[in-house]
């Protein structure tokens, strides 16, 4: 089912992504699509159920348009600290408590971390996140978790867990 | 119109120009790589103008190809500078 | 008009990052700013491109290339700035904090 399901999204994204409807074009597809399915279905999908939960669905777009804000405010906070001639930085590299337990889940809060202003995620251990932060607000870890990933990891865990 | 996408066009190259002075100039090792890094990605953007220049859509496919090529080569180099083998 | 404005924006926010890129001192600033700033320029300018062209094949192409673009150059710059850190590069003078240091030991 889930081996299905992989091959037949990769079909479609094959067909838009070349956008011709021809036989030659359709078996050249289904071979590409049955090869990346084989290979790659153990790591990304564990369960397919999830994929025809509508609920799923208007969190993902509620979690697009809070992270498109966030990337628009990003780009002017690098704006600001890159055009002030004195250069307001004070870098440093924060340890971040996460508790969303699935690979997926933490790529994508990985991925949002370096996308809002100012911190880049730069390694994962165990439950920990490690953040270099271009401008340290505040010594204290609880205010820091809540900065860094508070936005995100509610939605992120209702989108995937 | 058409002005407009040239002079954007030549301020793209332009920035493309300013990553190389920062592979040649990078004092260490990994300022380069983040010269090549941020190169691979100003070249999509080449690749997109030239594309509503010349009304063709294949340049679009050109600037996937390139992505995915340069995202492989950072991680290749990514790996090489922590230290290991490349096939673990 | 709608693509001009788009892909106005887009060169706007690479001037910036590449600006970034240049004037800021230590290799984990210099991928933090070019990287955020660099990747939404190209997504900006690829959505002029799309505005640009219609429903037909380009659309559906420049809408694919957004998020290979995304996933591409932050999983880069992860990777990248975990291999500054193991190859050893100094952080600026002006760090006030690393966590890193005692758990890499």
């Amino acid at each position: 089912m889930r081996y299905v399901t992989v091959f037949i999204l990769s079909l479609i994204f094959w067909l838009l992504l070349t956008f011709r409807l021809s036989v030659p074009n359709l078996i050249v597809g289904s071979v590409a699509s049955l090869i990346c399915s084989l290979i790659f279905t153990r790591y990304f999908i564990t369960s397919v159920y999830k994929l025809v939960q509508p609920k799923r669905y208007f969190w993902f777009l509620v979690y697009l348009v809070v992270f498109t804000w966030e990337c628009i405010k990003a780009n002017f906070d690098v704006a600001y600290r890159v055009l002030h001639p004195a250069m307001p930085i004070k870098p440093g590299i924060v340890k971040v408590k996460t508790s969303l337990k699935s690979e997926l889940a933490r790529m994508l809060l990985a991925n949002s971390i370096t996308m809002t202003p100012g911190t880049i995620s730069v390694d994962i251990i165990d439950d920990y996140l490690f953040v270099h932060w271009i401008y340290v607000r505040s010594d204290d870890p609880e205010v820091y978790t809540s900065i860094i990933t508070g936005k995100f990891e509610k939605y992120i865990k209702n989108i995937i867990e | 119109m058409t002005e407009i996408l040239n002079i954007l066009l030549y301020i793209q190259i332009g920035l493309s120009s300013v990553c190389l002075y920062r592979i040649i100039r990078g004092p260490t090792i990994p300022d380069r790589m983040v010269g090549i890094d941020i190169f691979g990605i100003l070249v999509v953007g080449i690749c997109a103008i030239i594309s509503v220049q010349t009304e063709k859509s294949f340049i679009l496919d050109i600037g996937i190809a390139w992505i995915i090529l340069s995202f492989i080569g950072t991680l290749t180099l990514a790996k090489y500078l922590t230290g290991k083998k490349l096939n673990e | 008009m709608a693509t001009a404005i788009f892909i106005c924006i887009g060169v706007l926010f690479n001037i910036f990052g590449c600006i970034g890129l240049i004037r800021l001192p230590d290799v984990y600033n210099r991928l933090q700013s070019a990287t955020k700033c660099v990747t939404l320029g190209c997504c900006s300018i690829l959505i002029g491109v799309a505005i640009h062209f219609g429903i037909s094949d380009a659309f559906f192409k420049a809408l694919f290339a957004i998020p290979i673009i995304f996933f591409s150059s932050t999983v880069a710059a992860h990777a990248l700035i975990r291999g500054a850190y193991h190859f050893g590069a100094k952080l600026d003078k002006r760090t006030v904090k690393d966590d890193y240091k005692d758990a890499v030991k």
